[in-house]
Parts: C-alpha cells; sequence; structure tokens
C-alpha cells in the first residue's frame, strides 16, 4: 500500500467575492521511501495542494476528497489525531526559511519544540537529539543557541531541515525550499535533501517552480496547471520529453546546467496564469498555448495514459499515444 | 556521512560563539547613545520651558496677573521676585543653575517651596497612575491578543467597536458620567462609591484607612483605565494580526502544537515586544489622562497641582511641575527603548 | 502629456471613491460628519450668539427635558440644545484649524526631511522625536496658559503639540516616493528641489495627508473640549466649556443629566464620524493596513 493516496482532492477558498477553486480534482500517490516532484507557476494551486495535507489551510477554505495517509484520512481525522500525525508522522521544509523560522526563539528550542509537543523526548534527550540533527545538517551545535537573524539564508534552510527530522517522519514535505538562496547555497541544500532522505528511508513531496531541481531531486513528477494535474510521470521523462505543451515550457523556461542548446533557445511562457474565479472554459491553459487547435477552448481535457507510467491532459498527447 | 561542511559561509561560521563580547558592548553603546538623546531632549525642554514662560507674548507677570487687582509696586514687587528685572542672559543662568540644584523656586499660591509640593502630590499620583497603568496595559493586551488571535470573530468585532468608541470619548465626559451614575447616584439608585479626593474626611486606620483610599480609587482608575486601555487594545490587535500571517506560524501548527500554544509561544512573543516598547512611548498620553482623572475626581496629586498652578495661574508651580512631568515622560521613553533593545534578539545584534 | 496626467488622476479618484463605498463604517462616519458641518454653518440663520447669553436664559432652571427644551436646561435656563448647535460652529472651527495647522507644519517638516536627507532631515527628525515625545495635553495646557484661552491660543497650542505624527507619517511616505525610478529621472533631467516636491512627492502624499487629517480633526475636537473643561479657554461657547458649566455648578450632584450627557454624545458623535471616515480613508489608502483589517 502506498504511504500517502490523494484522491479527487480539491480547494475551495470562499471569500466575499465567491469562491476561489485553488486545487481541482487532484489524484497522486507515493509509495514509501519515493520522491515526488510538483511542479507548477505561482498561483497553480502547488503550494494550498501541500498546506491541505496536513490541513493547515485558513478557515477559508474548503477541502474535498480524500487524502490518505498510511490508510487513514487526513480529512476526516478529530482534531486530536491530527495534531499527533503533524510533523511526528509528515513535517514541513517551508519556503524563504527567514520567516519560517520564529524570529526570537532560539534554534535549538525550536528544533526540539515538535519532540516535546509529541512527548518523543525529554528536555535532556531533547537537547541531544537537537545537537545530532544540526551535525546531520552540517551545522556545529553551538548554533542552537543562536536566534535565526544571526544566521545566513543557507544556515537557516538547514535548520528548517533538521527541524522537519526531528521526529523522524515518514513523510517530508519541502515547499520551495531553495527559493530565495543563491546558486552555491541552493545546491548544497538540495544534495543536503537528498541524502538525508535516501539514507533514512522517508518519503518526500518537494514543490517547485523549477522543473530541474525537481527532476534532479524526484523520482516522479506532477504538473500542475491552473489547481489541476496536467502531467505526471518518472521525472526524468517529463523534463526530457514533456507530453503537455505547459511542462515543456517549463521545463525550457530553466536551462540545464552545461547544455549549451537550452541556454541559447530559452523558451519563456507568454502570458500570466488565468485568474481561477474565471478559468477559461475547455483545457485551462489553451489561451496561453503554443499547439492550441480547435476543440481546446470546449473540450475538457482529462488526464490521458501518454507513455509507460505516463499521463498527460493534452489532445495531442492522446493523438500521439493513439498513434503510436 | 551527510554533514556538509558550511564552504560557502565561513565567515558567518568563524564569528561563531565569540559574538557575545561584542554584541553587549553594542548595547552599552546604544544605551549610552540613548541615554545622551535623552539629556539632551531634557536640555531642549528646560531651555525651552525658560523661554516659553518668558518671551512668548506679554507680560508674564500680567498674564499671571490676569482677574486680580494689582498695583504697580505689587507688579514690580512679583516681577523682583521672579527675577524678571534682571538681563534675560542672567535670568537664563539663573534659571539653569537653580534646575540643575533641584531649585524649582517658590509657589506663588502656596509660598512654599514647589519641590515640597511636588514631593507631597508624587505618591497619590504614583498610586492612581500606576495601578491604572497596570489595569489598562494588563486588559487591553490581554483582549487584543484574543481579538487579533480570532480577528472577525465577534469577540473581535464587539473589542474593536468598543475601543473605538472609548478612543473618541473625553476622558473628562467619562469621569462626568462615572461620577454621575456611581458617585452621586441616578434616580432611585444612591451613590454607590466616593468621588472627591483620596480618602475620607474622617478617615479610619490601618486596613480600613487601605480600604477607604482604595474606594476613593475605583472611579478615577476605572476613568483613566477605559480611555487608556483602548490604544493598547488596538496597538496590540494589529500587531498581532501582522505575526498571524507569518510563515512561522504555519510551521508552528504545521508542529502538531495546539492552537493556545501556537498563540503563547509563538504568536504573542513577537506581537508583544513592539507593542508594549509603543505603549510606554506613548505614556504622555496617560500622563495627559491622570490630569484631567485627578481634576475631576479632586485626587490629590501631581496632576491637580499642575491643574491648580495652570488655573490660579501659578507661574513659578506651573513651571515646576511643566518640568517634572516632561522629563519624567523623556526618561520613561528612553528607558523603554533601551529594554527593548536588551530584551528583543531581533535589533539586539543588529 | 497633462491631459494624460489628469486622465489618470480622474481615474484614480474614481477608483478610490469606489473603493471608500465598500466601508460602510465609513460612509456611515462621511454622513455624519457632513450634516454635524451643515447644522454649524446654517445655524446663523436660525440661532445667534443670543443663546449662550446668560441673561437671556428664558426657561426654567435645571428643567429635565420636555417638549419645550428637548434637551433641557441648565443653570440659568438657558436650552442645552441651542447651547449645543451654537456650541459645535467653536468646536468645529477649532477643530478643523487645529488639525490643519498641525497638518500643515507635519506636511512641511515631513516632506523637508525626506526630501533632503542629510544633516537638515536628520535635525528635522531630531526636533520632530523631541516634540513626539511631549506629553501633548500638559504642553497644551502650559501654551494656552501663558498666551491666554482665545480661539486662536488653542488653536496655536493644539496644532503645534500634535504634528509630529504627521511629520513621521509624511516623511516615510516622501522616502517612498522619492525611491521611484521616475523620480531619479526626474532628478537627471534636471528638476529642482521645488519641483520634484511640489509635482512629483505633493500629489502622491495627499491622499495620505487627507486621510491623517480627518484623524487629526478628530483629536483636535477631544483635545479642544480637553482644555476648555480644564478651564484654560475661557471665551466662546464650545461643547467643552458647556461640560465645563455643568461640572461647576454641580450638575452630577444635581441630577442633570442632560447637562452632562448631551455635550459629551455631540463630541462623540462628530469625533467618531470624523474617526471612522478617517480609519475608512486609510485603509482604502493605504493596502498593508487594509490586508491586516
Amino acid at each position: 500500500m502506498s504511504l500517502l493516496e490523494l484522491d479527487d482532492v480539491s480547494v475551495t477558498y470562499r471569500i466575499a467575492s465567491g469562491e476561489v477553486p485553488a486545487v481541482r480534482g487532484v489524484s497522486l500517490s507515493l509509495d514509501a521511501g519515493a520522491a515526488l516532484g510538483v511542479a507548477g507557476e505561482s498561483g497553480s494551486g502547488k503550494s494550498t495542494l501541500a498546506m491541505a495535507l496536513l490541513r493547515l489551510l485558513p478557515k477559508e477554505a474548503r477541502v474535498g476528497g480524500r487524502i490518505l495517509l498510511d490508510g487513514d484520512d487526513v480529512l476526516t481525522m478529530k482534531w486530536g489525531r491530527m495534531r499527533a500525525v503533524r510533523w511526528a508522522e509528515a513535517s514541513i521544509v517551508f519556503q524563504g526559511a527567514q520567516h519560517g523560522l520564529n524570529p526570537v526563539r532560539k534554534i535549538g528550542d525550536q528544533i526540539a519544540e515538535p519532540l516535546l509537543t509529541h512527548n518523543l523526548a525529554k528536555p535532556d534527550e531533547a537537547r541531544r537529539r537537537v545537537t545530532e540533527l544540526l551535525e546531520q545538517v552540517g551545522l556545529p551545535a553551538w548554533r542552537a543557541r543562536s536566534y535565526p537573524h544571526e544566521l545566513s539564508g543557507g544556515q537557516r534552510q538547514r535548520v528548517m531541515i533538521a527541524m522537519a527530522l526531528a521526529c523522524s517522519p515518514r513523510l517530508i514535505i519541502a515547499d520551495e525550499p531553495t527559493t530565495a538562496l543563491d546558486v552555491m547555497v541552493q545546491a548544497q541544500v538540495l544534495s543536503l535533501i537528498k541524502e538525508l532522505v535516501a539514507e533514512h528511508g522517508i518519503s518526500l513531496i518537494m514543490i517547485s517552480h523549477d522543473l530541474s531541481v525537481l527532476a534532479d531531486v524526484c523520482d516522479q513528477l506532477a504538473v500542475m496547471y491552473a489547481g489541476r494535474l496536467v502531467e505526471h510521470g518518472p521525472s526524468r521523462e517529463v523534463f526530457r520529453e514533456a507530453r503537455h505543451p505547459y511542462s515543456k515550457a517549463l521545463a525550457a523556461a530553466f536551462p540545464t546546467v552545461g547544455d549549451p542548446g537550452s541556454r541559447m533557445a530559452p523558451k519563456g511562457l507568454g502570458g500570466d496564469p488565468p485568474d481561477p474565479m474565471q478559468l477559461p472554459g475547455g483545457c485551462s491553459f489553451h489561451p496561453r498555448c503554443p499547439v492550441a487547435v480547435d476543440g481546446c477552448s470546449t473540450l475538457d481535457v482529462q488526464l490521458w495514459p501518454a507513455g509507460p507510467g505516463r499521463t498527460a491532459a493534452c489532445v495531442h498527447a492522446r493523438a500521439e499515444e493513439e498513434v503510436s | 556521512m551527510t554533514a556538509l561542511p558550511d564552504a560557502a559561509e565561513p565567515a558567518v561560521q568563524a564569528a561563531g560563539p565569540a559574538e557575545e563580547t561584542p554584541s553587549s558592548r553594542g548595547m552599552l553603546r546604544y544605551a549610552l547613545s540613548k541615554a545622551g538623546g535623552a539629556l539632551f531632549s531634557i536640555a531642549m525642554v528646560v531651555i525651552g520651558t525658560f523661554f516659553v514662560f518668558r518671551l512668548l507674548p506679554g507680560d508674564p507677570v500680567r498674564n499671571l496677573a490676569q482677574g486680580r487687582n494689582m498695583t504697580p509696586e505689587q507688579l514690580d514687587l512679583e516681577r523682583h521676585r521672579l527675577g524678571l528685572d534682571q538681563s534675560l542672559i542672567n535670568q537664563f543662568f539663573d534659571f539653569v543653575g537653580d534646575t540643575l540644584r533641584l531649585d524649582l523656586g517658590t509657589s506663588y499660591e502656596y509660598k512654599r517651596p514647589v519641590l515640597d509640593l511636588i514631593g507631597e502630590r508624587l505618591g497619590p499620583t504614583l498610586l492612581l497612575a500606576g495601578t491604572g497603568l497596570v489595569i489598562a496595559v494588563s486588559l487591553g493586551l490581554w483582549q487584543g491578543i484574543h481579538a487579533g488571535w480570532r480577528h472577525g470573530s465577534r469577540f473581535d468585532r464587539f473589542s474593536t467597536g468598543t475601543s473605538l468608541v472609548l478612543w473618541s470619548v473625553p476622558t473628562f465626559w467619562l469621569g462626568l458620567l462615572l461620577m454621575m451614575v456611581f458617585g452621586v447616584g441616578i434616580g432611585p439608585i444612591p451613590g454607590l462609591l466616593p468621588f472627591r479626593g483620596s480618602e475620607s474626611i474622617d478617615a479610619p486606620d490601618g486596613f480600613a484607612y487601605v480600604l477607604d483610599v482604595a474606594a476613593h480609587m475605583v472611579l478615577p482608575c476605572l476613568t483613566l483605565v477605559a480611555v487608556v486601555y483602548a490604544q493598547y487594545l488596538l496597538v496590540m490587535r494589529s500587531s498581532l494580526l501582522e505575526e498571524v500571517s507569518q510563515d512561522y506560524i504555519t510551521v508552528a501548527r504545521a508542529k502538531g502544537l495546539r492552537d493556545d500554544d501556537v498563540r503563547r509561544r509563538h504568536a504573542v512573543p513577537n506581537a508583544l515586544l513592539p507593542t508594549v516598547t509603543l505603549v510606554f512611548m506613548r505614556i504622555g498620553f496617560v500622563v495627559g489622562g491622570a490630569v484631567t482623572v485627578e481634576t475631576i475626581f479632586t485626587w490629590p496629586g501631581l496632576g491637580q497641582l499642575f491643574y491648580e498652578a495652570v488655573s490660579v495661574p501659578d507661574f513659578t508651580l506651573m513651571q515646576g511641575t511643566f518640568l517634572l512631568i516632561t522629563v519624567s515622560v523623556i526618561v520613561m521613553n528612553t528607558l523603554a527603548d533601551v529594554v527593548y533593545h536588551m530584551i528583543d534578539p531581533r535589533v539586539r545584534s543588529a | 502629456m497633462t491631459g494624460v496626467v489628469m486622465a489618470r488622476r480622474r481615474l484614480a479618484v474614481s477608483r478610490f471613491w469606489a473603493d471608500f463605498r465598500k466601508q460602510r463604517a465609513g460612509v456611515a462616519g462621511l454622513v455624519v460628519l457632513l450634516v454635524a458641518v451643515v447644522l454649524a454653518l446654517v445655524a446663523p440663520l436660525f440661532i445667534g450668539e443670543g443663546v449662550t447669553s446668560v441673561v437671556s436664559g428664558t426657561g426654567p432652571k435645571w428643567a429635565a427635558p420636555s417638549l419645550d427644551y428637548p434637551f433641557g436646561t441648565d443653570e440659568s435656563g438657558r436650552s442645552i440644545l441651542l447651547m449645543v448647535w451654537w456650541g459645535s460652529r467653536t468646536s468645529l472651527l477649532i477643530g478643523f484649524l487645529a488639525a490643519l495647522l498641525s497638518i500643515v507644519i507635519g506636511m512641511v517638516v515631513g516632506i523637508t526631511a525626506g526630501h533632503f536627507r542629510g544633516w537638515i532631515g536628520a535635525t528635522l527628525m531630531r526636533v520632530t522625536d523631541w516634540f513626539l515625545v511631549l506629553p501633548s495635553l500638559v504642553t497644551a495646557m502650559v501654551l494656552a496658559a501663558i498666551l491666554g484661552g482665545s480661539t486662536f491660543t488653542i488653536i496655536a497650542a493644539i496644532g503645534v503639540t500634535t504634528w509630529p505624527t504627521t511629520a513621521r507619517l509624511i516623511r516615510a511616505q516622501t522616502l517612498a516616493v522619492e525611491s521611484r525610478p521616475y523620480i531619479e529621472r526626474s532628478k537627471a533631467l534636471g528638476a529642482g528641489h521645488w519641483h520634484v516636491t511640489t509635482r512629483h512627492v505633493l500629489p502622491n502624499v495627499a491622499p495620505l495627508l487627507l486621510a491623517s487629517a480627518t484623524l487629526e480633526v478628530a483629536s483636535a475636537i477631544v483635545t479642544e473640549s480637553t482644555l476648555a473643561f480644564l478651564g484654560v479657554s475661557s471665551n466662546k461657547t464650545s461643547w467643552g466649556t458647556m461640560l465645563r458649566g455643568s461640572y461647576d455648578w454641580g450638575a452630577p450632584t444635581q441630577g442633570a443629566w442632560w447637562y452632562i450627557l448631551i455635550p459629551g454624545l455631540a463630541i462623540l458623535a462628530v469625533v467618531m464620524a470624523f474617526m471612522l471616515a478617517g480609519r475608512a480613508l486609510e485603509a482604502v489608502l493605504n493596502p498593508r493596513l487594509r490586508r491586516a483589517s
């Protein structure tokens, strides 16, 4: 059985001026020890989806469908059970570590906090565990006594990772863990995540707008657009030869390091993501799609098989599949 | 092994545990510069007071004599007593010298040294304003925290609405209403609480005396609290709202903390520090409230003394009380600022 | 060029009005304050200074509200209703003029401190901070006592003690505006200090000034009534002097609740109206605040 299973998950924000669909019918699954990358522009619903996994969305959000963590539906859990699951079974590495840490509390206390909250350690054990965790992410033990602002961006992100590992969870959700870091530090943090996840056999969901980063770390890739899954499959294949034109554009937006071809022809995507309150009919992507055909503005495209272990929500992908 | 060398950031690491010394030295330097600033401000207040009281249009003696018949001889005598027949430079140095020696002159009305009068009135003011401040701060912060945490809730709308009304209410009017309803009594309801002075004429001894003073303090204190606490509530609420949307709050929730713990351990400590500082920075507002409240309820404190000085008017007494009030406000402000820098890690080493 | 600018400003104004109309409390405040201002302006058409004269009090003394005297009478038989109406002229006038003075000082100091960032700006901010710390009511009392309690003095005393908040706000806004690229461009094209501050900075800080001024009127009315109550303004009938009279004549002990309640409610209504309108303005103009509330 898979560790995490999303079944037709949808998230709708109810605001004064109406309902905003942020995530629309996403189904995914993740095996224990596997790594899944979720890609998309800002506003594609990827972060909302991640927050929904631990029911961290504001109360204006309505979540539908089923989110099974180890067979238990997160959405129908009692609050006590929900709190017990949080961090102990699934923890989160947040984007922009500068705001993810409480500015007026010492690093060590913040790392130890979940251990103490879940009664996994007594205070002195927790202190030892903090030292151990800091070592694992490459920070000296005395850093436990520092405040977040005394650390660099990369160090703070390491602290976030140490914190996520504290309760030895089975799943880590990393939401844009390397955004706002410079390239060198980004690479260090990425390889750190990769190694730790592999070493501890933790499952990983990594969220990013950078397809190349995801392809590097994850086994599977899921691409989201306007709240929907538009492509899913093994990461290398999705990255190298995407079937959905949106995935293609995302892959092209970030040049592969060392590949002169991608540097010569950076293909950015024109236009902006659609306003979730006024989604275009048919395939939501058709107004920006370079290869849209007549039917795209009316036909609601589903995820279709697009090669071994792959799906894509595009008429072209289906046509290719039927031809082959 | 997964441990990576901190290759990209060696400089930061090297500055490691030894950074406490420069930080505390920075703190000292900060405190000294603030103290210097405060001294400068106080000097400006002293100089400003001198010139305001002497250079503004009109002859101070005539201003002071308004409403009273004074013969030219009396005016001259008064002028001489105040040293106004000397040159401005001489007056200025006399004034500064006297002020530095804490000689605030002799009250025209009471014929006694201003400093003695102030000494007598300090106690009641500290009792009233101190009690009022403690209640207003705790109540305002508590309610502000809960209103901000559940913003948009009925409690929040109620709190914000009440504070806006209280903020708009003139302190003295609220005092008059309370005096009428609870002091004098209205219709069939008799007055429940004393509303004049700080103790009964035939005040009993011992514990009964304490109760007597406490009873006298209820109405003035209530008035002061009502007006002051509304501000604290609004400031605390908006400060908390700033924090609620921060990522670290979501992290704290994700860690599995109870809602109360997220509030207590994460949101409040961050929102509290700037709020408390702001609260003490605005201590001048409390002082204004205290003057009004003491006047209405004839509470024998500094505020009432100042009011008497203004309404007589008693030139030296007004000058002395004004100097004292202003200097204490400046000192409290500076203290609040320095203490904030000492306890907030975000600015401590910045 | 100017046509484009005008059209853009007109569009901004209409969008602003659409936003403001959504702030229900703000609209209510605006209506109340307009009514108050109109009533104060038309008062001389119906009544005159005479309603405040002690000798012209025609009614019974200390009369409770009745049909003849809807809000009762005071210690000399004057109608509270008419006095509150007439007194609104002084209260509002002082409120408006004191706020205007305070805003003008604050604006000049704020823009200057924001525009000239060297020692001039530093010195001005130092002075501002110094004034900010002074307990404003106490200082205003001293000034009013020394200068004598004329209307002009009270306005000056309030204006001089309340400008620092505006100055700080405007300075911050000026800094923000001047860091925009088009100001750099304008400076590079040889625009002088006067041109930059009046043509670029002022139009950009004007909306905030309006919001600030509205709030300032509210607090100036409260301060005026407090000063009048504390006896430092000794002349014309205002809501504050009425309440002073009620206290002096022992209205609380006489049980003359109307003498206390009515002028105070007038202050409360007008001050709240200004404040709600001002907060609504701020909320519309300052997105940071809008998000938080």
